[in-house]
């Protein structure tokens, strides 16, 4: 059923009992071309473009859970592509541009809203790293724009300019930035998918991984044995218990990432806003209800629950950016299990089994990156060879010595 | 995670005063080893779901490196150790 201003009209009369379900349930087949393991924001998408580009239908998605129950829905969901590394730009520019249409594309509103980003930055040292990387975007023809003190404080008035130690000098904007609503984009992909034949299927845990002759011929799952030419590994935070079965040896950790909401507000925050002086990121949804978060953990865990030290580290960085939150109530908060590489930047690669395709290493950036992601790594697998813009991402680049490490931090995967 | 971890040397302490490193089950290299050994070393993770041995630093205490042994998936901690301790145990 195709969406429309006159669905909704026909519907309304109709007392909205002709819905019909976005997605099927289907029992799986005993074979397809692919099997996509990992039915979260990059897992759906891919199958969208693979059946949607790349002309490949006979495709499964499975999920262990439900549709959507992991990182895709468990994010603070900034859309931006104000990266610096030629290796990265150009690939989250894609991937914004593709935002840009996603909408229309899948005949299903995700509500991005481009209101912007702001990096905030508070000594000399900041701004001129922040010049860097607008710079460096504009190279790759992404407009940024550098703003002084005095146009941001007529901007967000509400920003602590004066703090003692970290005093407000300016920002880094990206006006095509912004948010979107973090569900709806699983829910569009994986109706998408739906749509053009794609067979998701929920609550279908992959246990092992079945090899003749050095290639994949299928995966062990909780609902039996399915066949496969090419199996496509998309599973984040699990990648490596899912990679273990095929023997891959993997550069990443797991760690727990925490997001947070507070209760609804009247309009206050207009943009994206990012804390320089610690790790800190805060916008407003359409609800009113205010989404931040801050770091990681920082140990290695499965379990998609986070700790109170980092609650109350992440509430503090908040009212010392903007005082006024302190006398917010906040909802909610919730971890997800995030598969952070050891350079900060994602993989979308081959592996040495030929058959098998690896999505994974994407630390806490997923989100912005789920359509170009889906369609370079539906690129890869239809056609056996790296999208243009996502051709750095590759798993040998540790040994080789060419990580991208856009933080400058080294191989200590909890600082990314 | 825990809140309180047990410091071999300081006793039970809020988990906010440790820094951590990371994967202790990793072991330095030779020098004149391989390059592919090296590449194992910094880069490559067994990253197990379960018993996992993790570096610290008692960085606000005692600033000792130690090692905790604990569940990464039920955040139990079966055993906080001194590096030294655990580095002599791994070479006997």
């Amino acid at each position: 059923m195709r969406y429309s201003a006159l669905s909704i009209l026909k519907q309304a009369f109709a007392g909205n009992l002709g819905w019909k379900p976005a997605w099927r349930e289907p029992q799986p087949k005993p074979h397809y071309d692919v099997i996509i393991v990992g039915g979260g924001g990059h897992g759906l998408a891919t199958a969208y473009y693979l059946a949607k580009e790349f002309g490949v239908r006979n495709v499964a998605v499975l999920e262990k859970g439900y549709l959507g129950s992991g990182n895709v829905g468990r994010n603070t969901t900034i859309v931006r592509s104000n990266y610096m590394l030629p290796g990265n730009e150009p690939f989250y520019e894609f991937s914004l541009k593709l935002w840009e249409g996603l909408e229309r594309e899948l005949n299903y509103n995700v509500m991005f809203s481009q209101r912007g980003i702001i990096n905030l930055y508070h000594n000399d040292g900041q701004r001129d790293q922040y010049i860097r990387r607008g710079n460096a975007m504009m190279m790759e023809g992404v407009a940024a724009e550098l703003l002084d003190r005095e146009t941001l404080r007529k901007m967000m008035p509400f920003l602590n300019f004066d703090h003692a130690r970290f005093p407000i000098m300016g920002g880094l904007l990206q006006r095509r930035a912004g948010t979107a609503r973090h569900d709806a984009v699983a829910w569009g992909f994986a109706r998408g998918a739906d749509r053009l034949g794609v067979d998701l299927i929920q609550n279908c845990e992959v246990t092992g991984i079945r090899r003749e002759n050095g290639a994949v011929t299928g995966v062990e799952t909780t609902k039996g044995f399915i066949g496969c030419n090419k199996l496509a590994l998309a599973a984040a935070g699990n990648t490596t218990t899912v990679g273990r079965m095929a023997d891959l040896e993997l550069p990443i950790e797991t760690h727990v990432l925490q997001a947070f909401v507070s209760e609804g507000l009247k309009p206050m925050i207009d943009n994206v806003i990012t804390y320089g002086a610690g790790h800190f990121y805060i916008s407003q949804s359409d609800k009113g209800g205010l989404v931040f978060g801050a770091d990681i953990d920082y140990y290695s865990s499965y379990a998609q629950r986070g700790n109170l030290a980092t609650v109350e580290h992440t509430i503090e960085e908040g009212v010392s950016l903007i005082p006024g939150l302190s006398r917010t109530r906040v909802l909610r908060s919730w971890g997800g299990v995030m598969d952070m590489s050891m350079d900060g930047s994602p993989i979308i690669d081959r592996t040495p089994i030929d058959n098998l395709y690896l999505n994974c290493g994407w630390c806490y950036g997923g989100f912005k990156a789920t359509p170009a992601s889906g369609f370079c790594f539906a690129h890869l697998i239809a056609r056996n060879e790296s999208h243009q813009v996502a051709r750095f991402l590759r798993l040998d680049r540790f040994e080789r010595g060419f990580p991208i490490d856009e933080g400058g931090k080294g191989p200590q995967p909890n600082l990314h | 995670m825990a809140s309180l971890i047990h410091c071999p040397h300081c006793g039970s302490r809020p988990k906010e005063e440790f820094s951590i490193r990371g994967d202790a089950s990793l072991v330095r290299p030779s020098p004149s080893a391989s390059d592919e050994e090296w590449h194992r070393y910094v880069h490559i993770r067994d990253n197990p779901k379960g018993r996992y041995k993790e570096h610290w630093h008692h960085a606000f205490g005692c600033r000792r490196w130690l090692v905790v042994e604990r569940d990464n998936f039920t955040h139990e901690v079966f055993s906080v150790t001194d590096a030294a301790e655990a580095a002599k145990a791994v070479q006997a």
